[in-house]
């Protein structure tokens, strides 16, 4: 299965960079998830959860709004504040 | 000719600052570091911020919000200038100052009104020197913050914006020190409003579908993209000013440790001439009698 682009940044640094299968996001307009060769679109993020899937491996991140933006090289969130949940 | 106590003395005390700084020159490459660091790892964020409004405002029908596209006139300006608020780092402080006062002279020598925010100490005097204290409308200072956040950059920004929204001014630019290098700092100008956007981004035929409107999404980027802007330059000038003050002090510690070479020497040949001068003395004594 063809693998997803996907790059997580906050101002003060890039939190995550690679190719995953699947990445779970909340619009302002609704929670998505977003799989390799998804159609381009540009959607504001509300504060919540980004569930990045790759593999077996499963990784969390806490975000404060921001933006996310998939174009046919992949995803990328620009996040305001983001952490790793533990 | 100086006595050989006072040599001593000047000996000792060039020392002293010899030490100082070389102890400084050490800190400056440490923090050098860890600011090159920040800044290097701030950049993906403005990057991609600044690909995306290209892509966006490429797309935005008609003028657009007035951040990007500006009043239509350039008669009222804001030059914002950056500068660290320390000194005791060479001309790093006086370059982005000489360059935001040659811009501001030049704008008013063609009639045009200019205003002042400065951010950090070493901005505010001297342009209150050449302009006035009226032309300057807001001082910032970083003092005590360790790290930048966006945090430190939002006060700049949420001035701007304002000053900008109640129509005070048409065209703002920035003022800071772009780091080219450890060696190179290079006084950079950034215009701010309008917002100049690279569009050399590749641009995509691909439909895009957005949630909420373009026109709303635009309008909440192009704030936040002022304010990284601002954070950039915060962290660009942090890590060029450290830079600076390395080379500055590497350059005292050098000049002091010639100093020493020199004032020895010359200690030495005077003690040494002393102690022949007083052996002839003693001989000649000895042979008189």
């Amino acid at each position: 299965m063809a693998k997803l682009h996907f790059s997580l940044v906050a101002p003060e640094r890039e939190l995550y960079s690679g190719d995953v299968d699947q990445v779970d996001a909340p619009g302002t307009e609704g929670d998505f998830g977003v799989l390799a060769g998804h159609a381009p679109f540009m959607t504001a993020l509300k504060e919540g959860r980004v569930t990045v899937r790759d593999g077996s491996a499963v990784r969390v991140f806490d975000i404060q709004g921001g933006f996310a933006d998939v174009t046919p090289e992949g995803l990328t969130i620009l996040a305001e504040h983001a952490v790793e949940a533990a | 000719m100086a006595s050989l106590k006072e040599m001593r003395n000047r000996i000792s005390s060039v020392k002293a600052t010899q030490k100082i700084t070389k102890a400084m020159q050490m800190v400056a490459a440490a923090k050098l570091r860890r600011s090159q660091d920040a800044a290097e790892s701030a950049r993906p964020y403005a990057t991609r911020l600044a690909s995306v409004i290209a892509n966006l405002s490429a797309g935005v029908s008609g003028d657009g919000p007035k951040l990007l596209s500006g009043t239509g006139s350039d008669q009222r300006h804001l030059v914002v200038v950056a500068t660290s608020d320390r000194g005791l780092a060479g001309g790093f402080n006086s370059a982005i100052v000489r360059a935001a006062k040659d811009f501001a002279q030049s704008l008013l020598a063609q009639g045009k009104d200019v205003k002042i925010i400065t951010v950090g100490k070493k901005a505010r005097d001297p342009l209150r020197r050449v302009f006035g204290e009226e032309r300057i409308v807001e001082s910032f200072e970083l003092a005590g913050q360790r790290t930048l956040t966006l945090a430190s950059a939002q006060p700049v920004a949420d001035a701007i914006t304002r000053i900008f929204e109640a129509g005070e001014t048409d065209v703002v630019t920035l003022f800071y020190s772009r780091f080219k290098s450890v060696v190179s700092q290079v006084p950079t100008a950034r215009q701010l409003i309008p917002a100049a956007v690279e569009s050399d981004a590749p641009k995509s035929d691909a439909v895009y579908t957005y949630e909420p409107s373009e026109e709303e999404i635009l309008e909440t980027l192009l704030p936040r993209y002022l304010t990284v802007q601002i954070l950039s330059a915060l962290l660009e000038n942090q890590a060029g000013f450290y830079a600076s003050q390395m080379s500055a002090m590497d350059n005292a510690t050098r000049n002091a440790g010639d100093m020493i070479r020199r004032y020895t020497l010359e200690y030495n040949r005077t003690r040494q001439a002393q102690i022949t001068k007083e052996l002839i003395e003693i001989i000649s004594g000895a042979e008189a009698i």
